[in-house]
């Protein structure tokens, strides 16, 4: 078994050096001739205004933070899946009730309007 | 039967890994981005490109090789090292995906490059890598629209990964195993697709939002955010992420058909080119739904997920978990 | 030096170089991005333990969805202009003698290479690694008693 991660080791090595193959080639090949005016922050061909960063709303972490929460309930559930066959009506009623308290937790955010982009 | 020394199975992994980069590269992009010109313009009762090669076959080819000679250029302070680096990390996550893919079978075993224990999982995990190069790629480039179009496609990443890994536990509790291999093995008799059409419906939504195609590429939109998370990267950079885009959508396509068509399995031919077939019939459909519909906007996405396709696919695995636990114990 | 422990090494340098460079870099959002190397070594120190699933669930919430979250947040506060933030204090001189005191303590329950600390390397098999005998009819290919 692991063997099987050697193999995902070395195409992770591998594979970085390919992805950056193009970078040896555009280094060979490639014009330069940087001035500062192309190096300007493109912003529809006028001049940037102010700095990139502005006051983002909240609603992205609300989002992320649900997305972590329904996450670890997930991975919950991957050893149940492998192994409910065998487990029995016992099993299925364990898991109705977990995914029943998190549903629940879904429509408490649904209710106060976590999950509003407006 | 004795053990391999481990310089074979190094050298075994490396021509492997070649030629899985290779193959994505060739098929998923070069194919990939030709496929979708010739569609849109068959769908829009055009003709695509014609010119370059024979009816226009070696058009990307053209394409790339403009890209590499063109010039790297860094916007004035942008951050180097995240900027690279987010090249970098996108399409070696979504090529990383590929791993877990099985596209045949041989008389030696099935044709894969390594069957995981936690295959499914292992994809899983490897498509949310992207998310974090997005965000790199957004925030590197010191570019108001490109952390815009960053924050909002990690967003829409994140909230349709949970339908997807939601499904992935439903084909994963009929199998009874994590494996893409036994997956496939188990769909000898009946496809997952007739078992379970729901999630074969969820699957393909989510799956469509998850690499920002249309009708969900608001993230990308040029009437809107320019170019998204990518504006600022020139050349063979912004070909790489395409690259990672369009790698993504291949192994979504191949993975729905490993879970739900049977993967290699058909009668007749060999089993890569019954794996092609189904591949690149999800293609067309990925392809067709993309240049018919009109785009959503960001509130509409988001809640369709959360509201929509969430309690859908929860309410799919109880029934499914009833049939399988109490009904064909 | 097995492959294992040659793999282990230089998941370990990836895990401390990034951990380093998390808590002493002025700049937040490089302290962030440099969380990634680090949980991927610790991803990788799982697999050589033989927890598969639990390097993949690693991977999918920490790798994937907490330094998403920790992005998120950063960049929604004044942390996202790459302003440059104090990591030192004056409590360093103090932090270093307690941090070299749990170090010691860890070495004298390990007991270096010799095993005579409190958890002495229990059975050496063939090859020199250290494992019970669960993990080895797994190590010897045999898939039956891994699955």
């Amino acid at each position: 078994m692991l063997l099987d991660w050697g193999y995902v080791a070395i195409f992770v090595i591998v594979g970085a050096g390919m992805v950056s193959l193009p970078f040896a080639i555009i280094w060979l090949i490639s014009p330069r001739s940087s001035y500062p005016h192309k190096r300007e922050t493109y912003e529809s061909g006028v001049e940037p205004i102010g700095q990139a960063w502005s006051q983002f709303n909240v609603r992205y972490y609300l989002f992320s933070l649900i997305f972590v929460v329904f996450d670890v309930e997930i991975i919950y559930l991957y050893p149940w899946a492998v192994v409910a066959r065998s487990l029995g009506p016992s099993a299925f009623s364990s898991i109705v009730i977990f995914l029943a308290v998190l549903a629940l937790g879904l429509a408490y955010a649904w209710r106060k309007g976590a999950l509003e982009w407006a | 039967m004795g053990v391999t020394p481990w310089y074979l199975e190094a050298l075994r992994a490396v021509v492997g890994t070649i030629i899985i980069f290779s193959g994505v590269a060739v098929v998923a992009a070069m194919l990939g981005v030709l496929l979708e010109r010739k569609i849109s313009g068959w769908i829009q009762s055009r003709i695509g490109p014609t010119h370059v090669g024979p009816r226009g076959l070696l058009q990307t080819v053209a394409d790339t090789i403009k890209l590499l000679q063109k010039e790297y250029i860094v916007p004035q302070n942008a951050d180097a090292v995240i900027f690279a680096s987010a090249v970098v990390i996108v399409p070696l996550a979504a090529l990383l995906d590929y791993v877990v893919v099985p596209v045949g079978t041989t008389r030696w075993g099935p044709l894969i490059f390594r069957d995981l224990n936690i295959g499914v999982l292992y994809f899983a995990a490897t498509s949310s890598l992207i998310v974090v190069g997005i965000l790199m790629a957004g925030w590197g480039s010191n570019n108001k629209y490109a952390l815009l179009g960053g924050l909002r496609s990690a967003a829409q990443m994140v909230s349709y990964e949970i339908p997807i890994g939601l499904v992935l536990i439903t084909i994963s509790l009929l199998a009874g195993s994590l494996s893409t291999v036994t997956i496939v093995n188990m769909q000898t008799h009946l496809w997952f697709i007739v078992s379970q059409p729901v999630s074969f419906l969820i699957f393909l939504t989510a799956a469509t939002a998850e690499v920002n195609r249309a009708p969900f590429d608001l993230v990308e939109a040029e009437s809107e955010l320019v170019a998204g998370y990518f504006s600022e990267y020139t050349g063979m950079r912004f070909a790489l992420f395409q690259l990672g885009e369009y790698g993504e959508m291949f192994a979504m396509a191949a993975l729905a058909v490993t879970l739900f068509l049977g993967g290699w399995h058909g009668p007749g031919l060999p089993s890569v080119v019954w794996f092609l077939i189904k591949l690149y019939a999800l293609i067309f459909v990925f392809m067709w739904v993309r240049w018919t519909y009109p785009r959503f906007r960001i509130d509409q996405l988001l809640g369709f997920s959360w509201k929509v396709l969430i309690p859908v696919a929860l309410l799919n695995l109880v029934v499914t978990a009833y049939f399988v636990t109490v009904v064909h114990r | 030096m097995t492959g294992e422990a040659i793999a282990f090494y230089v998941l370990a340098a990836i895990t401390l170089a990034s951990g380093i460079v998390v808590v002493t870099s002025p700049n937040l959002v490089h302290s962030a991005v440099a969380l990634i190397p680090a949980l991927l070594g610790v991803t990788g120190v799982y697999i050589l333990l033989n927890a598969e699933f639990l390097a993949g669930i690693q991977v999918l919430i920490y790798a994937g969805g907490i330094t998403v979250l920790i992005l998120f947040v950063i960049m929604l506060t004044e942390g996202g202009t790459g302003l440059r933030v104090r990591q030192r204090n004056e409590q360093g001189p103090i932090a270093a003698a307690v941090a070299a005191a749990v170090a010691a303590l860890f070495v004298a329950l390990a007991g270096g290479r010799r095993g005579r600390g409190r958890f002495r390397r229990t059975r050496r098999a063939r090859s020199g690694r250290v494992f019970s005998a669960r993990t080895c009819c797994c190590s010897r290919g045999r898939r039956s008693c891994c699955s």
